[in-house]
Order: C-alpha cells, then structure tokens, then sequence
C-alpha cells in the first residue's frame, strides 16, 4: 500500500535504468545514508564503532570484491585471504617508504598492486573452470601467505614479521591511523570509502564490462560466440576483484587493527569472506553488505546478547551456543532462500509493491 | 507462518535487549579484571587451564583477604577463540566496565598483543603479556603501557642456551642447534637473539619453520633426525604442533633429553597426547610447576572443599600455575598502586604506576604462598621485564620435575637488543621516549 510505485512514470532512458527506478527505493537509501552518517555517530559508542561497524565496513569491501569475481564473472576464488595480505603488506611498504604519501593514495595504491597480482594468479582461469579454478587460487592464498612470511623484506625485517601502521593523517592535524586517531574519523572515512567503492562496483556491474562478466558467467562458450573476449573478460574481472580486496586487506591491516601478521590473512579468512557472499547473495552489491552484515555482526551479537539480558552464561558454553545458533541460522536462512539474503529482499520488495492484495 | 513469527520473535527481542547496553555496574568499591580466555577452539587445552588459575586466584583473594585492603576484585571472562579479531573485540567490550575501567589487560595471545599495544597505551589501560607478545616492549620508555616480567621470549632463548651451555661443559664451539618453530609472530621473535648468541658462542645455528597448525612435520624431522643431526633443538611450538613434534622427533629417534621446548611448549597438554614418546622431553618455564605451594593448599581448602573455584580438574597443571602466578602478580601491583594512591579501585594510570614500582622479593612471594611457584622480580621505569629466572624442567612421564636451577638471562647483551629494537619502532611510530632518568 505504502511501497506503490503507481503514478511514477519515467519519460527519459536514464530514469528508466537508474540504480533506484522506484522513488521509494531512492528515498530508503537517502535515508539510509542520513543514518548511517549522522545518526550512527550521534549514538553509537566507542565500542560500537570501533568493534562493529569498522569490521562491517572492511569486511563489506572485501565481500564486493570477491562478489564481482565470483557472484558476476562465476570464477570461483578461494585466494581472498591472500589477496587482502597482499593489499595489506603493500600499503604498509608504501607508508613505510614514503611516510609522504596520503594514506587515499597508498590505499588506492595498494588496490593496484593487489589488482596486477590477481591478474597474475587469474591466468589460470583462462584454461580451467569451476573447482579446479578454486584449487588454483588456493594455491595463491597459500603463496602469497608464504611469500609474506618468508621475506623480511615485506615487513622491513621486523623480528616478529608484524606489520604496524604508522600514524597518517587523513587532513590537517586528523589522524586516520594510529594511537591519536579517533574511532568517528575511522567510521566516517571508511564509510565514505566504501559508499563510493560500493556506487562504483554497481555501476561497473551494470555496464558493457559487467555484462561481459555476466556472459561468461552463464555460459562461456556463448559469450565467446557473441563475440566477448574470455581473456579480457577473466582477467579484468581479477584485476577489478583484487583491487577492492586489496584495499580491503589494507583497511584492515591500517584502519581496523592498527597491527597484523601475515597469518590473520589465511585461509579462514577466504573461506569467510566467501561465505559472505553466499549467504548475502551472490551476483549483488546489496548481498556483499547483508553478508558482511550477518558473519560479522551476528556471532558478536549472539555473544552479547545473553550478558545483555541479565543471563550469565560461562563463555565457553557460550561460545559453543554462539556456534550453534550461527550454524543453525545459516542453515535456516539457504533453506528459506538459497539464494542468499539480497534474494530473499528481492521477494519482500515484490510483495510489498503488490500488498495487500495478493495478485 | 512459523518462520515468520520466529523471525519477528527474535527480532522483538533483539530489539528489546538494546536498551540494556548502557546498564552501569552496581558496585563502587570493586576492582575490575577483564579476562581474555579461550576455553574453546584449537587451542582450548592450553587456555582452559590458564583461566582457571586467573578464577581460582582471584576468588582466592576475595575469600581469603575480602579482597586487595578491602577493595573487591570483580572479573569477567570474554571468549577470543584465540583470534586476534575477537580479543580486539573483547578488549573494547570489557575496558570501560567496573568503577575504574579494566585494570590490566592479559591478552594471552602474541597477536592479540600486538593488536591491544596501540589502543591500550591511548586508552592508558597496561598490558600484562608474562612470557609472550613483544619483546622490545621491555623498554618502558617507549612501551609505558606494556609489561612483561618475568622473561620475554629473547630471555628464555638466552636462558636455553646457557642451559644448553652448562649441558656441554660451558663451550658450545662447533655444536649444531636447531630451532623448530611456529612461523607466525610468536615463533619468529627468538630467532634474532639466536642469531647473536650463535656468532658470539659459536655454535652452528639452523631453522625450520613449521607451517601453522604444525600437523604436517614428517619432513622437517626427516631432515633433523636423518641428514642434520643437530646437537640439540628448541621448540617455539603452539598447541597441537608440540606433541606432533615431539612424535615425529621419536620417530627419526632423536633424543628426547636433547630435545627443549619453550614454555608454550611446555605443559601437560602438549606432552600428554604424545604417550611414552614424550619421556625425557624438557622445556623452559618460568613458573613451579606442581599442587605443593602453601597458595593450592589454600584454594584446596577456601575453595574447593566449599565447592566453589574452576580449577579442580587442571589443578598444579604448568599452564594452572602461571594462570595463577599472573593473577598474583597482578594484584600485586593493585597493592603497590594502593600504596600510593589510597585503598580505593585503582585507575588503568594508577595502575601503571603500580607496575612500574612493582618489586616482588622472596619474603612476598613466601608471605603470598607462592614459594617455589615463581622467582622474585623488580620492576622500574625503563625495566618492564623486572629480571626474572627461567628454569628448565623435563618430563618423567608422570609429571614435571626441574633439571636445572634458576637461570638468570644475560641482561646486558638483551637491553642492548630491546632497545635497538624499541627505538625502531620509536622511529616508526613518532613515539618520542619519556625520560626514565627523572621518574
């Protein structure tokens, strides 16, 4: 009754295929951008920021970017942990070497040197498909870790091999890393970042290169056929994928932890942030946030939530339960829609525009 | 329809328990402990121990004394699953709770410490990492914030060699070492003192690295047992690494008495999995190991004949004695701080205080109950490890028993390596170093 789109009528091409056709979806995500810029920093605490929402956005980048690879070109990428250490080690080289350089710089450019090593590790996508593609970039998770950790070069021989930001400025006398900088500026930059990142991906998505992606996703033989190239297809879809991962895995490394080691960029991380896109939808910008949102957010929640209701339950008990409702959820949510979350906002946003009549 | 009603079920609640966040403890006298543990995951044989000695400690100290001169300790155990994600996490949940916010912070993790050294020192809260994390965070004047009495990891690689060194007749000239380790963060931070120690005694020193978790070790001992043969190896292992080592080392047949863990690499739980292989197996600890120290006798009778306490199944393990050790040393410093600022919660500053000036002699640790349990340290502005002892104990199958005295590390050659180390990272990190010389 409410989410009717009746009485909106598009006159131009570029209203007709707008991100948001329908007004209502335009305003929720105004809406949704006035929440998260000033009503968040209003209310949200320290703890809030710097354990939830920081994580959430860093983990929303790496989800993007593994759902332009996988969700839209169909390559199947288990080297999403070593990609992010590879966006990690390069950010902190370049900070390293040039203390000069502005850390949007060193971020982009760290996203660049991750896109030119994913392009590498995407070369095998050309000859083989599927799982076995899957096994290729296992072996780049496993490389590049190695590769971190064997190298004092990478982390300027420190003696533990950790990686540390030094303190940036993001402008003036604000600091975006280190001990003086404070959580808002944190939230407030990474939000900023990904929104822009975010609003980039989808309208790659919806242009001559994503629909590229797309062909060769749904059938390669056909695309190839419809004169699309698999080469420049693949491969960009590495580069593109690697560059949001990359800057993810700096983010982390910079803006969330402050201090990492290679190891906190292994395989679980891949599997992780693979898991993301499968519950958030795979094929959608919205499913990498719902995603990144429902691993990150859900299991420290179900961790709170009994302390928050007076109930003292011991931890390890607790950590046992937190699993098993998390499985269970996820369990619960792939049966409701196995398409993943984005879908299942797809279902409601239908009914809705048809409620309350049925047909 | 179900899972319709479900879902808005649990959404409700969700929604409901939100207001609860802010809720302000009751209390004003109280002493707040945050406790990162990890009783669960990979490597809960190791944490659950050490928790219980934190709990048993703790509660010992509330039952016995009524607390630190009257001031209560409170505690609150927050799950890291040994992840370094999930201490920050716990870290942010805990500090601000209790009157004065958390008092120490003991991350129990390498890489949760280096993840807290930033965020701790800006919220002015210490971090206690006894026997882990940075070893250049010794240095007070660039680490005000971070402590790590009695012995950080270089320490316990110069302890093993003069161990090593009183085994070989006092020359090490023309041995083989070897070194086994875990190639993460921990693992790696003894291997530049080795390196020093090996030009300036002599010895041959060789690495293998272990691939974390350190299940697959077939090759590294082939190569150790088969083709180096190796004098003697030590062991920075982790959780199901150890006792894969230690197999494996039986395996090629190597000598177990030849064969020296760290103190991670020390406790039942690494040996145990590893049956009669394991006798004669050695490790550094910087904790007494058994149930014979006045301070169990206590717990025996304040807590378990009450039934209240965590410990009674891990009870005198190693890993049960440095949980309570920690927690001891710890409230020490709460009574040091106390001293100087009143019989009140101390503050996270205050309690920096507390450490700096810490010195813990022989008559304190027997007054406590701890004797035998650990050696006596001294702490001070610009010492944050305070000089402690390391002792070397081996394995009979059935328990630990020492085979050497208390060794002291070589402090002059590590203070230079600390602060080297320390300044670097000064350097790094624009810290400019407080002046010790007028504290």
């Amino acid at each position: 009754m409410i989410y009717r789109e009746a009485g909106q009528f598009k006159t131009s091409y570029a209203a007709d295929q707008g991100i948001f056709p329908i007004r209502l979806d335009r305003m929720g995500m105004v809406a949704l951008l006035l929440i998260a810029y000033l009503a968040i920093p209003a209310v949200a605490n320290h703890y809030w920021l710097v354990s939830i929402l920081v994580p959430f956005l860093v983990f929303s980048m790496a989800a993007i970017g593994l759902n332009i690879l996988t969700g839209y070109a169909g390559q199947l990428s288990l080297g999403t942990g070593g990609f992010m250490a590879c966006g990690a080690f390069a950010a902190y080289k370049l900070a390293t070497a040039f203390p000069d350089l502005h850390i949007i710089i060193v971020l982009l450019l760290s996203g660049t040197i991750t896109a030119a090593v994913g392009v590498l590790f995407g070369l095998p996508s050309l000859r083989i498909k599927g799982f076995y593609l899957a096994v290729a970039t296992l072996a780049a998770q496993f490389f590049l870790i190695w590769m971190f950790n064997k190298f004092g070069w990478f982390n300027n021989y420190s003696p533990s091999g950790v990686i540390s930001a030094p303190p940036m400025h993001l402008f003036g006398d604000i600091y975006i890393t280190g001990p003086q900088s404070s959580p808002l500026v944190k939230y407030l930059f990474l939000l900023t970042f990904v929104a822009i990142m975010a609003l980039a991906a989808k309208n790659l998505t919806r242009c001559k290169i994503g629909r590229s992606w797309m062909a060769i996703r749904d059938m390669d033989i056909a695309a190839e056929i419809i004169g699309i190239r698999p080469l420049w297809a693949k491969l960009s879809a590495f580069a593109v994928s690697s560059f949001y991962i990359g800057i993810a895995g700096a983010t982390w490394a910079f803006i969330y932890t402050g201090s990492v080691e290679a190891l906190a960029f292994d395989i679980n991380r891949s599997f992780q942030v693979l898991f993301m896109i499968i519950i958030g939808g795979l094929g959608s910008i919205l499913g990498s946030f719902l995603g990144a949102g429902f691993i990150v957010l859900l299991p420290i929640f179900l961790n709170n939530a009994p302390g928050l209701v007076g109930w003292h339950i011991p931890v390890d008990m607790l950590a046992h339960l937190e699993f098993m409702i998390f499985g269970a959820l996820i369990i619960f949510f792939l049966i409701v829609e196995p398409h993943g979350l984005a879908r299942l906002w797809t279902v409601a946003k239908e009914k809705l525009r048809l409620w309350p009549f049925p047909h | 329809m179900i899972f319709k009603k479900l879902f808005l079920a649990a959404t409700a609640a969700a929604v409901l328990a939100t207001p609860l966040l802010a809720m302000p403890a009751a209390a004003q006298n109280e002493q707040f402990m945050p406790l990162l543990v990890y009783r669960t995951g990979p490597y809960a044989p190791s944490g659950i121990p050490l928790a219980n000695g934190f709990n048993d400690y703790f509660e010992l100290i509330n039952s016995r004394d009524g607390g630190v001169n009257g001031v209560k300790l409170t505690w609150e155990e927050c799950e890291t699953n040994y992840n370094n994600d999930r201490g920050v996490e716990c870290y942010e949940r805990l500090k601000n709770q209790g009157p004065t916010g958390a008092t120490v912070v003991n991350p129990y993790a390498t890489g949760i410490t280096y993840a807290l050294i930033e965020r701790a020192t800006a919220d002015k809260i210490p971090i206690f990492s006894m026997g882990y994390g940075r070893a250049d965070a010794t240095i007070g004047s660039v680490f005000p914030y971070v402590f790590t009495a009695p012995a950080t990891y270089w320490a316990g690689a110069d302890a093993i060699i003069q161990y090593i060194q009183s085994q070989e007749k006092g020359s090490l000239k023309g041995k083989k070492i070897a070194l086994v380790y875990h190639d993460s963060a921990y693992g790696k931070e003894p291997i530049a003192t080795l390196e020093a120690l090996s030009k300036q005694e002599g010895f041959t020193f060789n690495l293998f690295p272990v691939a974390h978790p350190g299940l697959e070790q077939k090759a590294t001992w082939l190569q150790i047992g088969r083709q180096l043969r190796p004098d003697w190896v030590i062991m920075w292992g982790w959780g199901v690494m150890n006792a894969t080592a230690i197999k494996e080392a039986a395996a090629v047949g190597y000598p177990m008495d030849k064969f020296i863990g760290i103190w991670w690499s020390g406790s039942e739980a690494d040996v145990k999995p590893a049956g009669a292989a394991a006798k004669g197996y050695k490790s550094a600890q910087f904790t007494g190991t058994g149930t014979g120290a006045p301070v169990h006798a206590q717990i025996r009778d304040l807590l378990f004949a009450k039934n209240t306490g965590k410990g009674k199944d891990t009870f005198g393990e190693v890993l049960y004695n440095r949980g309570l050790v920690n927690a001891a040393v710890s409230v020490e410093a709460i009574r040091t701080a106390q001293g100087k600022f009143g019989n009140k919660p101390m503050t996270g500053e205050q309690m920096q205080w507390g450490f700096e000036n810490l010195n813990i002699t022989q008559d304190v640790i027997d007054k406590l109950g701890l004797t035998g349990l650990m050696s006596p340290i001294k702490l001070s502005c610009n010492d944050h490890e305070g000089g402690g002892s390391v002792v070397i104990q081996q394995w009979d199958g059935k328990g630990w028993n020492y085979v050497s005295d208390f060794i002291k590390p070589r402090r002059e050659m590590l203070t230079k390596m600390y602060e080297a180390s320390a300044m670097q990272y000064a350097k790094e990190k624009n810290i400019t170093p407080r002046d010790c010389s007028k504290m």
